[in-house]
């Protein structure tokens, strides 16, 4: 918060991920309904198919001062809009490699969940919080 | 924007004031979020936010007095958007819709934040950041809910016809009671005779009545419904379309012969010099190549098994009415229905020697489905239960339960049906041998259910053993071919050596190999067990994610015979709604086109899984066909110019949430 001065504890990570309604976000749900417990880093924006996601708002993430961003959707062949999650896949590749340039592409991660996989959404959610706390946080922040 | 194709209805669209005013309902699900998160202080904070104009915690946001709160304070407050921070919006987000639309609002004007299932259930023991957490979702929430903008459901016709995918007893059920409310039926069976797993049983617990005694007669009235079209040895291969209009590809398997020249009388059967193993009894015995599958089936006609076929051509001889043909290519049809029933089946696990005790590596262990065709007085043996060894009658008989269940290594899930079958098996040889000596070797019995442990204190008074341990070691005697078992009795704490003349293997339900093609046709998803997942576990257990698809049976996880007719039936009244009110109301979010930005580039044309976009050839510009568009959005990110925006789910929407989700520091410069 802004009023509070800087802490001095260990760096916790901001990371936003996207996750598709129809597998993430369930996966995300179960892994609540199990109660398997991770890192409270995460805020899960929900969009209907990972396919929503547009290259602009991994930036307009990154560039607010976002730690790292996730896009979570389907397995490839069980996208509940035949093949979004392919065209997903394409476009995150891309835009990793844009931000390869800014040395940014580590902050970014893809990922397939489907609505059974809670354990596994807490463990991407456990690793990605590591990976990010090692990279300490975005630098996109200090140049604010 | 162009509505080509449907026709809409629903709320009507009201002018939206400039003003945007917030109300804020924070629910504390009992202790499931009030336990963990601060409530009141999260109330507090986003009451500070600009155009929130009340906040509310309430206990239960959705019972009866939380749903009055958010009404009383619209008309208090004049609100025009609402923001419920509760559970996951897959559980009450139509709850809440219905409840401000009760109100004159527009149902989109709801916006769900999840702050249990995603902050209160898995920061337990972080009260502190659960609460900072909360407040993030709910800024988020607010911000975007001061964006939304009103949206119409659409209403699309429905065709009165369903179609059954599977014609085992849960999918013979659903057709049955479409059929008999006057609907027309597409039953479509993979194999060349209805019935399923049921037609193979003996007997089935707890009563023991004959299996096909009591399915037979049901098969025959669905083969008598004049409703109700068997496509038998087909499959569905493809699926295109949504609720109400689905178009499917049906591909029939060639039988080599004529279906309606063929009488079922197995002459040719009798002629066919080829012998194989018999599936339907387990691999016991032999059928021919050209075969009845059993004396019951339904159409009770034969099929050539090609793959076998020497090609002798002894069955058209003996065939009088002409009915064989060598030549014959599957063929296909198209139909149109407005419902699909998937009601597929499963299979029993296949054990495997190394796991499983052995099995495949000595003669004498042999699963349960095998020991129910020996047991069955029209299966291999004429239902004397023999050893495979030396087809000698068992008279020490062992029952190892939970296998391929409640296994880290195999299934961590529970069959349901094992104990109780393996119960059922172990009381109909003693009855009808009373000198044979059974031994079950359970983990725990589960006998829930009308009967169940009736039958359980049964097979205890006949004499049946039961023994709490899982074998730790079994051997064969080379000699004897005798099985030994090393196992541990739990409740004695003492190992014992056991010597059986036969040993059976309780497998449990996995789903069968044609699972995945029917999850990707049907677009459904699949639960931890490899089964495929309904809609809501509890208060939805036969509909899909899917508009317009129904589960039943096996299909959507282990079950017994009442459960699954149960469903078939549940199946038939949910699909009844659309079929009789031919009607379904469709989700106001789609794709839509604005014509003064778009240049006609076709590459939204492309994108699209659905073939929603048609390009209007005269104006040059895109047109998004509602009734079609699934709203994705994927047209909207491909869109290189702009002109294409996802309703619900906008970039100013979507950007309002990236830009408010995290408040960062601010670093002086």
């Amino acid at each position: 918060m802004n009023e509070q001065a800087p802490k001095t504890t260990e760096f916790e990570p901001n990371i936003l991920a996207f996750c598709c309604n129809w597998c993430s976000y369930a996966g995300a749900d179960l892994a609540g309904v199990s109660r398997f417990q991770y890192p409270p880093t995460v805020r899960i924006l929900r969009v209907m198919c990972s396919s929503r996601v547009e290259p602009a708002f991994i930036l307009k993430a990154l560039k607010e001062g976002t730690d790292g961003v996730l896009i979570a959707g389907c397995h490839i062949g069980d996208c509940h809009y035949i093949d979004g999650n392919k065209n997903a896949e394409v476009r995150i590749n891309n835009t990793k490699k844009a931000l390869a340039k800014l040395g940014l592409d580590k902050r970014l991660r893809l990922e397939w969940i489907s609505a059974s996989e809670g354990l596994r959404f807490s463990e991407v959610i456990r690793d990605f919080t590591e990976e990010i706390k090692k990279l300490g946080q975005n630098p996109v922040k200090e140049v604010k | 924007m162009s509505e080509t194709g449907t026709e809409t209805k629903g709320t009507e669209v009201k002018k939206d004031s400039d003003e945007k005013r917030v109300g804020v309902f924070v629910c504390e699900c009992g202790v499931n979020i009030g336990g963990v998160v601060n409530t009141r202080a999260v109330a507090d904070y986003i009451g500070t936010l600009p155009g929130v104009k009340v906040t509310s915690v309430n206990k239960f946001t959705c019972s009866d007095s939380g749903q009055a709160d958010i009404q009383q304070k619209i008309k208090e407050h004049n609100l025009n958007r609402v923001v419920v921070a509760a559970c996951s919006p897959k559980t009450h987000e139509p709850t809440f819709r219905a409840c401000i639309e009760q109100m004159g609002l527009n149902q989109y004007f709801l916006e769900f934040v999840n702050i249990r299932d995603h902050c209160s259930w898995i920061h337990m023991w972080e009260k502190e950041k659960a609460t900072e957490k909360a407040k993030d979702l709910i800024r988020m929430g607010v911000e975007r809910a001061k964006l939304l903008e009103p949206l119409q459901a659409s209403e699309v016709p429905v065709i009165d016809k369903a179609l059954v995918v599977g014609a085992g007893v849960a999918g013979m059920q659903a057709a049955l009671d479409l059929a008999d409310m006057g609907f027309q039926v597409y039953l479509v069976e993979k194999e060349p005779s209805i019935g399923g797993r049921m037609a193979r049983f003996d007997k089935v617990f707890p009563t023991n009545d004959c299996s096909i005694c009591i399915l037979g007669p049901k098969m025959v009235e669905v083969a008598r419904n004049k409703n109700i079209k068997i496509m038998s040895y087909s499959e569905v291969k493809e699926v295109e379309g949504y609720v109400g209009n689905f178009n499917v590809k049906v591909e029939h398997k060639p039988r080599y012969l004529d279906i309606a020249k063929c009488t079922g009388c197995a002459k040719c059967s009798e002629a066919c010099p080829v012998e194989v193993p018999y599936d339907f009894n387990e691999g016991f015995g032999t059928r021919k190549a050209i075969f009845v599958p059993f004396p019951q089936a339904v159409p009770l006609r034969a099929v050539l098994d090609k793959e076998n076929c020497i090609s002798c051509k002894a069955c058209a001889k003996a065939c009088e009415r002409g009915a064989i043909d060598y030549d014959m290519k599957p063929t296909y049809s198209d139909i149109n229905v407005g419902v699909i029933i998937g009601a597929v089946g499963f299979k029993t696990y296949d054990p495997e020697p190394k796991h499983d005790f052995g099995y495949g590596l000595y003669d004498n262990i042999i699963t349960a489905m095998e020991f129910e065709r020996l047991l069955n007085a029209a299966g291999p043996t004429g239902g004397h239960v023999v050893r495979p060894s030396d087809c000698k009658e068992p008279i020490r008989v062992g029952f190892v339960n939970c296998v391929g269940s409640r296994d880290k290594n195999t299934n961590i899930y529970c069959s349901g049906v094992c104990c109780m079958y393996t119960i059922k098996n172990a009381q109909l040889l003693k009855e009808k041998r009373p000198e044979t000596d059974h031994t079950v070797m359970y983990i725990d019995i589960r006998t829930p259910f009308r009967g169940y442990e009736e039958s359980y204190n049964r097979s205890r008074n006949l004499g049946v053993k039961f023994l709490r341990g899982r074998p730790v070691e079994v051997k064969e005697d080379p000699n004897t071919k005798n099985i030994l078992v090393r196992v541990e009795d739990t409740l004695a704490g003492e190992i014992r050596n056991l010597e059986f003349d036969l040993l059976v293997l309780a497998t449990g339900i996995v789903p069968h190999e044609g699972i995945n093609q029917i999850q990707q046709l049907l677009k459904l998803s699949k639960a931890a067990d490899g089964l495929l997942m309904e809609a809501h576990p509890k208060l939805r257990p036969v509909d899909t994610t899917i508009d317009g698809v129904f589960l039943a049976g096996v299909a959507s996880g282990p079950k017994d015979i009442p459960y699954a007719v149960s469903q078939g039936s549940a199946c038939a009244s949910r699909a009844t709604i659309l079929l009789k009110n031919k009607k379904a109301i469709t989700e106001g979010i789609t794709a839509v086109a604005n014509p003064d930005v778009c240049v006609g580039c076709g590459v939204c044309i492309s994108m699209c899984p659905f073939q929603a976009i048609k390009m209007d050839e005269q104006a040059g510009k895109a047109n998004v066909v509602k009734a079609l568009c699934k709203g994705c959005g994927t047209c909207v990110t491909a869109c290189p110019t702009g002109a294409l925006e996802q309703s619900h789910f906008k970039n100013n929407q979507v950007l309002a949430q990236i830009k408010n989700v995290f408040k960062f520091q601010e670093v002086a410069v």
